[in-house]
């Protein structure tokens, strides 16, 4: 029973990355029809502009941890959302009608962004400033840290702000009526392109806020660690229902704990399988996942 | 007429003066380009004419490898019986994967291969029976009657009886009915199933066609390399075979092969640019679907139908289209 709460504590931190992350995938999904293989990435990129920034900031003598990694969220947060942003106009307007061409072109940015990390980083793993250590709340033989507390707070309030963006405001609507149907929405007004280009910038600007979080989690990134973790996410969205937004927080959650649970109980070796046989199974009997309405086009 | 056979006849006449005056460095380059000529052709069936993003593909070239390589191994079966055995095995997991995934969107197909190709390696790496992440090691030499093929003019020799034998299939395979069925469930699903093609089956056979091309890609390159492990099957491996066979052309088969010979080469070429050669795999397909989406040499049935396609909307706006489209039954 212990084994299982303190792996239920560390499903949910993992869960929120997952949650995030998938937000993205879906977002992306909903509006376009393509599964952007880059976005894992985008995650990584979100990293390591963090722990640039952290570095700097370090240089400049700022040791506020608070202050510092306030700032370096808000800088890798916009930096990476306009990095999506980019992605989108250059590998993925022209090929918005090629279905096959921007599948490519999407495998083509993961390896260009995982690569360009590795050629302008480094080759192995870098450590992030340990900045938060392992304190926080006991409860018996449970142990919860603060950063932990953190990491679900702060995700729970960037998702419901999303949910409340996407269902409250103009944009937002915007959005949904491009998901529906894009030529409607363009005789309706809405700039269609643009909408596009928020979408990406939303879903990279939470991946780079996950980036950052991770980095201090783990206390360790390297440049293919988006590969994983963007295959995770994306089962992520799948389980909830891919193209719907509190689906993929609810996937994410789920496959974090399934994923933890597994890791107490039998090995960590074959953890990452579970997410992919998840995947399969959800893909076999439930192909528009938890909370999907609609069904999964077939064809 | 010269200006296309002279590619062709250039390729042929490397093809056997290599064995014959190459260094072995030369004629082991050859052979690897011949695996990735079998493993483009075999990617060719999958991607290039049912039109199916697989992303895993690595995963049946490691399933081929490793059957042969255990059952020589560990079971001392002769080479040539275990490749029955990879091509059954290739053909049951290419069947398991494919039979739920290919009912959906195809797009869900290339996330399902990647995971596949993931859990295989990772398996691969964790399992005691395939040596984990040392692999297996100390294959012998595949041998007919007395005589061990062994160096590396046997080997080629060997890899070039593969390779013959999958174009030949392909080539086969695109003329037939299995074919143009594939083309037009590519071309249009739905006007296919109007036809009476049932597309699930038939793309359920080029995805398991596929697996039994790269399942023999992996059997051959086991008793090549002597040893294998997982590092040679990741996702980079399933990148860079999608990736011989965009660069030459998808549905092309001399595409594949100029594919396979540019994407071994280039990085033996030039070996100082091995830092920078995944970032520029990145860079080279977004360019690519940019610019030269149909490839270097393109398939031509792929421009004969598009030609078809025109012509015959044009007839139709023209008011004769009855004729026409009847004419080209």
């Amino acid at each position: 029973m212990q084994i299982a709460l303190q792996q239920l504590v560390n499903g949910l931190t993992v869960g929120a990355f997952y949650a995030l992350i998938a937000l993205g995938y879906t977002m992306v999904y909903g509006i376009i029809r393509l599964i952007n293989f880059a976005h894992g990435d985008i995650y990584a990129v979100g990293a390591f502009l963090g722990l640039s920034v952290y570095g700097l900031l370090a240089f400049f003598r700022v040791g506020d941890p608070v202050l510092a990694t306030l700032v370096a969220l808000v800088v890798s947060m916009g930096c990476t959302g306009l990095l999506g942003v980019l992605l989108y106009r250059v590998a993925y307007r022209p090929l918005l009608r090629a279905r096959l061409s921007i599948l490519i072109s999407a495998i083509g940015g993961s390896l260009t962004l995982e690569y360009g990390l590795f050629l302008v980083y480094s080759p192995s793993f870098l450590v992030y400033p340990h900045l938060f250590g392992r304190a926080g709340l006991t409860a018996g033989d449970i142990q919860i840290s603060w950063l932990q507390i953190l990491i679900f707070a702060s995700s729970i309030v960037l998702m419901a702000a999303l949910y409340l963006m996407v269902h409250r405001t103009k944009i937002g609507m915007a959005m949904r009526a491009l998901a529906i149907n894009q030529d409607a929405a363009r005789l309706m007004g809405v700039d269609v392109s643009r909408v596009i280009a928020l979408t990406f910038f939303l879903g990279s600007v939470l991946a780079a806020f996950a980036g950052v979080l991770t980095g201090l989690y783990y206390s360790q990134i390297s440049f293919l660690m988006g590969f994983l973790i963007g295959l995770k996410a994306f089962t992520a969205a799948v389980l909830g229902g891919i193209g719907n937004i509190p689906g993929a927080v609810l996937g994410g959650f789920l496959l974090g704990i399934l994923e933890s649970l597994a890791a107490g109980y039998f090995s960590s070796r074959w953890k990452d399988v579970v997410a992919f046989a998840i995947l399969i199974v959800i893909l076999v009997v439930r192909p528009r996942g938890l909370l999907g309405e609609r069904v999964v086009e077939r064809m | 007429m010269l200006y296309r056979f002279a590619p062709a006849a250039a390729a042929v006449l490397v093809a056997i003066v290599l064995p014959i005056a190459g260094t072995p460095y030369l004629i082991d380059v050859g052979t690897l380009v011949l695996v990735y000529v079998i493993l483009g052709l075999g990617l060719n069936v999958v991607v290039g004419y049912a039109g199916l993003l697989d992303l895993g593909y690595a995963a049946f070239f490691a399933i081929g490898a490793y059957t042969t390589a255990l059952l020589m191994v560990d079971y001392h079966w002769p080479f040539w019986v275990t490749l029955p055995v990879a091509a059954l095995l290739t053909a049951l997991s290419g069947i398991i994967i494919g039979t739920p995934t290919l009912r959906l969107r195809s797009d869900y197909l290339a996330i399902v291969t990647l995971g596949f190709g993931e859990i295989v390696r990772i398996a691969a790496t964790n399992l005691t029976f395939t040596g984990g992440p040392e692999g297996v090691y100390g294959i012998p030499h595949p041998r007919i009657g007395m005589f061990v093929l062994r160096s590396p003019q046997a080997m080629y020799v060997l890899a070039m009886a593969f390779a013959l034998l999958v174009l030949v299939g392909s080539y086969n395979l695109a003329r037939s009915r299995l074919g143009r069925a594939w083309l037009a469930i590519r071309e249009d699903e739905a006007a296919a199933q109007a036809a009476g093609i049932y597309p699930v089956y038939f793309k359920l056979m080029a995805y398991v066609l596929g697996a039994v091309f790269a399942g023999a890609a992996g059997s051959f390159f086991a008793v090549k390399l002597t040893a294998i492990n997982p590092s040679s099957f990741t996702f980079i491996q399933s990148v860079t075979i999608l990736m011989v066979i965009i660069l030459g052309g998808m549905g092309s088969l001399p595409g594949v092969i100029l594919g396979a010979a540019v994407i071994v080469m280039l990085p033996e070429a030039l070996r100082a640019f091995d830092q920078v050669r995944m970032f520029a795999f990145g860079i080279g397909l977004i360019a690519l679907m940019l610019i030269r989406p149909q490839g270097l040499w393109p398939s031509r049935i792929g421009q004969i139908e598009r030609r078809v396609v025109a012509a015959s909307a044009a007839s139709i706006a023209a008011g004769t289209g009855a004729d026409t489209v009847a004419s080209t039954e």
